[in-house]
């Protein structure tokens, strides 16, 4: 995710890299290397999470009430080995945190490759095929992106949870999200893949390799999927750091994460109940886990629309 | 250009009507209305009697004709939890929500306006770079974290604004405002600038990209090589010509500001829509979420409708391009 | 009787008055909704409550929670079915019409109505007669000791003003109208409503006609529901609130160190209990291993009460053993020995029964109760280290209680104050008979116990007090040796008001009496 990946990687990908202008670009530019080397703490970090972290959160019987609301160790009253202290249910807030950055990573990563899956391909398709295909298709994407992202996206998740029996729903809220998510995010993707295609499709080394009887497979990867790779980057990094931000609200108003699989936003949630009782501690870690984790994604993002744009150079 | 206005309104429509249907869709088959009417010693000839009622017997097509033209005169039914009809628990909540958005966009033009000129024009300065860091907490905090700091220092902490809730209204109408009272005008500061936080962003964001690229273009270098004032050329030329997208941008996200407002709402206990919805959402209210989703969708859609039509009759070589 | 007469003692002055605010609004800050202007829409205590403000009925309880009159002056039993009622005289309704014995026969036929959702709370009623315009008979199915514990919750509609707004029947859904009723109302209490925006505000201003002597100094009453525990306090700490009931226990030590604020902290008469479904199999179709009696009793000793009473109720609820509390005629200090916690007996029960891991899901709502999601949420690892397999559904109260309702439920959660009746008797009939008309009507674990069965019928005609009260010991011991409900504890009552409010009557049945309120002068 971090590492800039060239659009056109084939032999010596890595040396060419260390070369180009990007990387170059990349260390000239404070933010993004902080931001990059920030993502990639907090991105393996929470990966590791079943490994490093003291408690396993989904595990039912875990959490012992004995050790609730304990502070951080530095804190007075804190307790060993919780070093961020304990939550009303005995919670250990590090692990929490840890495994909530999990959730909210793997949701928006996976949101984010199935709207990349989508939108390619539909993109891909309407803009080869033109005509009604590609105005029923790209029309239907106007209707997604005619209702927020976050209507559509709360509407999914709160039908779901209407749809699942309960036992069912630990399991299942986090490929909800993945869903809610991507049904109005893989749209930007199609637009920008459509519109490229469309105008490669004219162009004489395409009609020549059509004349030649190249499968339309083989055109749309090899030529024109590459030249779209760029936007396309961009947009995905973007959209990764939104589809956090969209995963922690929903689950802050409550039709996200369940508190058994907490998120980051399921945190914030449970924890802004106790703002007033002098347990800081329970909302404080996740805001800034939160915080952090999108700033990063958003510093390298930056950099890479800027890096990337043609007219800033 | 009445051909390009008229296809522009016929695909509003078409999108609308795809809209309405998904609404219709919730609507009819989750949760069965009939089980969320009836209680639970009803028979199943009191069911089936029910279902005739509504009209729930009949072909779906006729079902999804009759939604429309409901939902056309602005009847979604009645709310399952309120018992009151869905469009006056709507329209008695709306002017709070939208009075709400626009002081956000008033605001985001007023702070993000100015914030954009000068990182623009003193790029590289440490206190541009500080502002450009800035922006970007501004698109990574969520909007709900933003809304808790800023009840936790200015209500709890100093005790300047109130936390919750609108203050006291005058009722012009059937539009209820906060904006003549002082509590009003004290209720809807916290709530504006947590909406606004993101919006004030996009703006500065926008005004920086628009006016550095306005400064490189060869008609200021030319304005600067003849010796016209910085001042001059920042202010009457550079800015002059990025005010049009910024307040465009503005106007389209009124739309985008509605439905975020749900989550500004949400925190601050404000009496809009948005909370409307999130309670029906708890509650599994059907015909008003599905009539929320209707109603912020049009919004959107007639937003984005008229600003493509005006800058079509602003700029008639876009016609052809969207047409 | 937990009665507590609270007397806030008002500053020397109160912190600078919002401006534009008389001295005499009470800004109340509830913790949810009222569900609807119309009492007789929704069987909440809380609805109830607050529209008591507006309404009244025959009869009311006292500072000692002992019936009083109210809007009869008398009654007398003419014989065992038959109950005579005097009406005060001289009583007008807000919109100026008088109250007559017409608008009690209207009133009492409308609670009973095949689809009021009230008709359980007045289980014996049969039908009325006007004598004259102050006088009226109700006549009841059978012998009946409660009718005046029920009707302290009937409250009183003008007659005339519900037929001229259509208003006669309950609200029904399926007819596609909205009931005048649900926003509007027209009581003889000593507030009139003056505004209603569902979720957002309720005002009501003083009645200055009310029959009764005023001892409150408000005139209007603006009530806001603030959902969110956190900035329900906010709203207190920072003055734009003067009272809510609903005080979140976790955060009374700030309210408490506030200066301007006073959390008022009691004991409720309501029980919190976990029920069982009993039928042969659970709603999904698996064999149910809670008809098992160990099953229900490993149930009790996996469960750590002490520990959930310490941390999650912050030591402020009362552990119990018992499914009424001690204030509730029929309590018997011997019931109320919680099962010991022995997480190795629940397992080794568990296994004896042939059910470990036994995997079943505990339907809660977020906050019907106090902290009813850390309560739920805190139970699961419990009674998973004792072998079960429990998983947690958590919902809205709407969607969890018709669940409930429709008996879809493993295992359930419960809390019963016995109010208005005051009297085990209410538990016993609604929840622990089996389902027959009015009776077992909160019976969501379809259980049947003829025995049982049969003592509640026998208290339910018995007018000697000490001998029904006998029964209805007896029928709380058969509960506790077959385990039916699992009680936690009687829940904490925590009340708050700002200096702003210089006195409050709270009394065990959590009920905001504001007709008893005075704001500091």
């Amino acid at each position: 995710m971090s590492a800039p990946t060239d659009p056109t990687p084939r032999t010596g990908a890595l040396a060419r890299l260390r070369n180009s202008d990007l990387w170059r670009s990349f260390l000239s530019h404070r933010g993004a290397v902080v931001g990059a080397v920030l993502l990639a703490v907090l991105i393996v970090s929470a990966l590791l999470a079943p490994v490093i972290a003291p408690q396993d959160v989904h595990d039912p019987r875990a959490l012992d009430l004995w050790f609730s609301e304990l502070p951080p160790v530095w804190v007075e009253g804190g307790e060993w080995p919780y070093i961020l202290g304990t939550d009303v249910q005995g919670r250990d807030i590090l692990s929490a945190v840890l495994y909530g950055s999990r959730s909210s990573i793997l949701i928006g990563f996976f949101a984010v490759l199935l709207s990349l899956a989508i939108g390619l391909t539909i993109g891909l398709v309407a803009g080869w095929m033109g005509g009604i295909v590609d105005n029923l298709l790209m029309r239907f994407g106007d209707v997604l992106l005619s209702i927020p992202a976050i209507l559509v996206a709360i509407l999914v998740s709160s039908l779901a949870m209407q749809v699942i029996p309960s036992g069912w729903r630990d399991v299942t809220a986090g490929a909800v999200l993945v869903a809610a998510i991507t049904l109005s995010n893989w749209v930007q993707y199609a637009r920008i893949v459509r519109a490229q295609t469309a105008v490669e499709r004219r162009k004489e080394y395409v009609q020549a390799a059509r004349l030649l009887k190249v499968p339309a497979r083989r055109i749309l990867a090899h030529h024109i999927l590459p030249n779209t790779l760029t936007p396309i980057l961009v947009a995905a990094t973007l959209s990764f750091g939104m589809a956090i931000l969209l995963e922690a609200t929903l689950s802050f108003l409550g039709v996200g994460m369940p508190p058994s699989r907490p998120s980051l936003g399921t945190l914030i949630r449970l924890g802004n109940q106790y703002l007033f009782s002098g347990m800081w501690w329970i909302v404080l870690f996740p805001v800034l886990q939160l915080s952090l984790l999108v700033i990063a994604v958003n510093l390298v993002g930056d950099w890479l629309r800027d890096a990337l744009n043609p007219k800033l150079r | 250009m009445l051909v390009f206005v008229v296809k522009r309104l016929a695909n509003a429509a078409m999108v609308m009507l795809v809209v309405a249907f998904i609404a219709f869709l919730i609507f009819r088959f989750i949760g069965d209305p009939v089980n969320l009417m009836v209680n639970e010693q009803a028979t199943q000839a009191d069911r089936d009697e029910l279902r005739t009622r509504l009209g729930l017997d009949q072909p779906f097509a006729v079902q999804y004709i009759r939604f429309v033209t409901n939902a056309v005169q602005g009847d979604f039914g009645i709310s399952y939890r309120n018992q009151q009809d869905v469009m006056t628990l709507i329209a008695e909540r709306f002017p709070a929500t939208l009075e709400l958005v626009l002081a956000a966009s008033i605001l985001s033009l007023a702070i993000g306006v100015p914030l954009g000129v000068i990182t623009a024009i003193h790029r590289g300065r440490w206190f541009s770079e500080a502002l450009q860091f800035g922006s970007i907490l501004g698109v990574s905090l969520p909007s709900f974290v933003i809304a808790i700091l800023l009840i936790l220092v200015f209500s709890v902490t100093l005790g300047w604004l109130p936390a919750f809730g609108r203050g006291e209204t005058v009722q012009i109408g059937w539009w209820s405002t906060g904006l003549l009272t002082e509590s009003g005008r004290r209720a809807i500061v916290l709530p504006a600038i947590a909406l606004a936080s993101y919006e004030i962003t996009l703006v500065m964001r926008l005004v920086r990209a628009e006016m550095l690229e306005v400064l490189r273009s060869d008609f200021v270098k030319f304005a600067r090589a003849r010796g016209v004032p910085r001042r001059v050329i920042h202010f009457r030329h550079a800015l002059r010509n990025c005010l049009m997208p910024v307040v465009t941008m503005t106007a389209m996200n009124v739309g985008t500001l509605i439905a975020f407002a749900l989550v500004t709402e949400t925190v601050f206990q404000w009496p809009g829509m948005g909370l409307l919805f999130i309670q029906a959402v708890t509650f599994a209210d059907i015909p008003v979420m599905a009539a929320y989703l209707c109603l912020v969708s049009f919004i959107f859609v007639a937003l984005n409708t008229l600003v493509d039509i005006v800058y079509a009759v602003i700029d008639p070589r876009l016609r052809d391009a969207t047409a | 009787m937990s009665v507590l007469r609270t007397t806030l003692m008002a500053g020397a002055c109160a912190v600078g008055l919002v401006s534009g605010l008389s001295a005499e609004t009470l800004r109340w800050g509830g913790g949810r909704d009222i569900n609807s202007m119309d009492p007789y829409s929704f069987g909440s205590s809380y609805t109830l409550a607050f529209l008591n403000h507006v309404y009244e009925g025959l009869v009311r309880y006292d500072e000692n929670l002992q019936i009083e009159p109210a809007l009869a002056t008398g009654w007398e039993i003419l014989d065992e079915r038959t109950w005579r009622f005097t009406l005060r005289e001289g009583v007008t309704f807000h919109n100026g019409a008088p109250f007559t014995a017409d608008d009690v026969l209207a009133s009492l036929t409308r609670v009973t109505h095949p689809t009021s959702p009230l008709r359980g709370n007045l289980p014996a009623y049969a039908s009325a007669e006007v004598v004259d315009d102050h006088t009226i008979d109700i006549t009841l199915t059978g012998p009946y000791p409660l009718l005046l514990n029920d009707l302290t919750n009937i409250h009183i509609f003008n007659a005339q003003w519900l037929v001229d707004n259509n208003a006669e029947l309950p609200t029904d859904f399926g007819a596609g109208t909205e009931s005048y009723a649900t926003f509007n109302a027209n009581g003889t209490g000593p507030f009139r409503a003056l505004e209603r925006v569902p979720e957002s505000r309720t005002v009501l201003e003083v009645f200055d006609g009310w029959w009764d002597d005023a001892q409150h100094n408000i005139t209007r009453i603006e009530f806001t529901p603030i959902t969110s525990a956190a900035t329900r306090v906010a709203a207190l700490l920072s003055g734009e609130i003067d009272f809510t009931e609903d005080a979140p226990v976790q955060d009374l030590a700030r309210l408490e160190a506030a200066p301007n604020v006073t959390p008022l902290v009691t004991s409720d008469l309501r029980t919190v209990f976990f029920g069982f479904n009993q039928n042969e199999t659970l709603h999904d179709g698996r064999p149910n291993a809670f008809t098992d009696i160990r099953v229900r009793q490993a149930f009790g000793h996996a469960l750590d009460l002490e520990l959930i009473h310490r941390r999650i109720m912050r030591g402020m609820s009362r552990v119990s053993g018992s499914i009424v509390a001690p204030e509730i005629p029929g309590w018997r200090e011997d019931l109320d020995v919680p099962p010991a916690h022995d997480p190795e007996l629940a397992r080794s029960l568990l296994q004896e029964a042939g059910a470990e891991g036994f995997s079943f899901s505990i339907t809660c709502a977020y906050n019907d109760y106090v902290n009813e999601e850390e309560i739920c949420n805190a139970v699961i690892p419990m009674l998973n280290r004792a072998g079960f397999d429990a998983s947690l559904d958590i919902g809205p109260s709407a969607i969890q209680s018709q669940k409930s309702s429709n008996r879809q439920t493993d295992v359930f959660i419960l809390g019963w104050a016995n109010l208005p009746m005051l009297d085990s008797f209410s538990i016993l009939t609604q929840v622990m008979h089996s389902l027959e008309g009015t009776r077992g009507v909160f019976n969501w674990g379809s259980w049947s116990y003829p025995e049982l069965d049969a003592l509640i019928d026998a208290a339910s005609t018995e007018l000697d007090f000490d001998t029904r009260i006998g029964l209805q010991s007896e029928a709380l011991e058969f509960v506790r040796d077959n385990a039916i409900l699992m009680p936690l504890h009687q829940q904490p009552m925590a009340w708050a008001a700002t200096d702003r409010v210089s006195e409050v009557l709270q009394l065990g049945d959590n009920k905001a009496r504001h007709w008893k309120t005075r704001i500091a002068e």
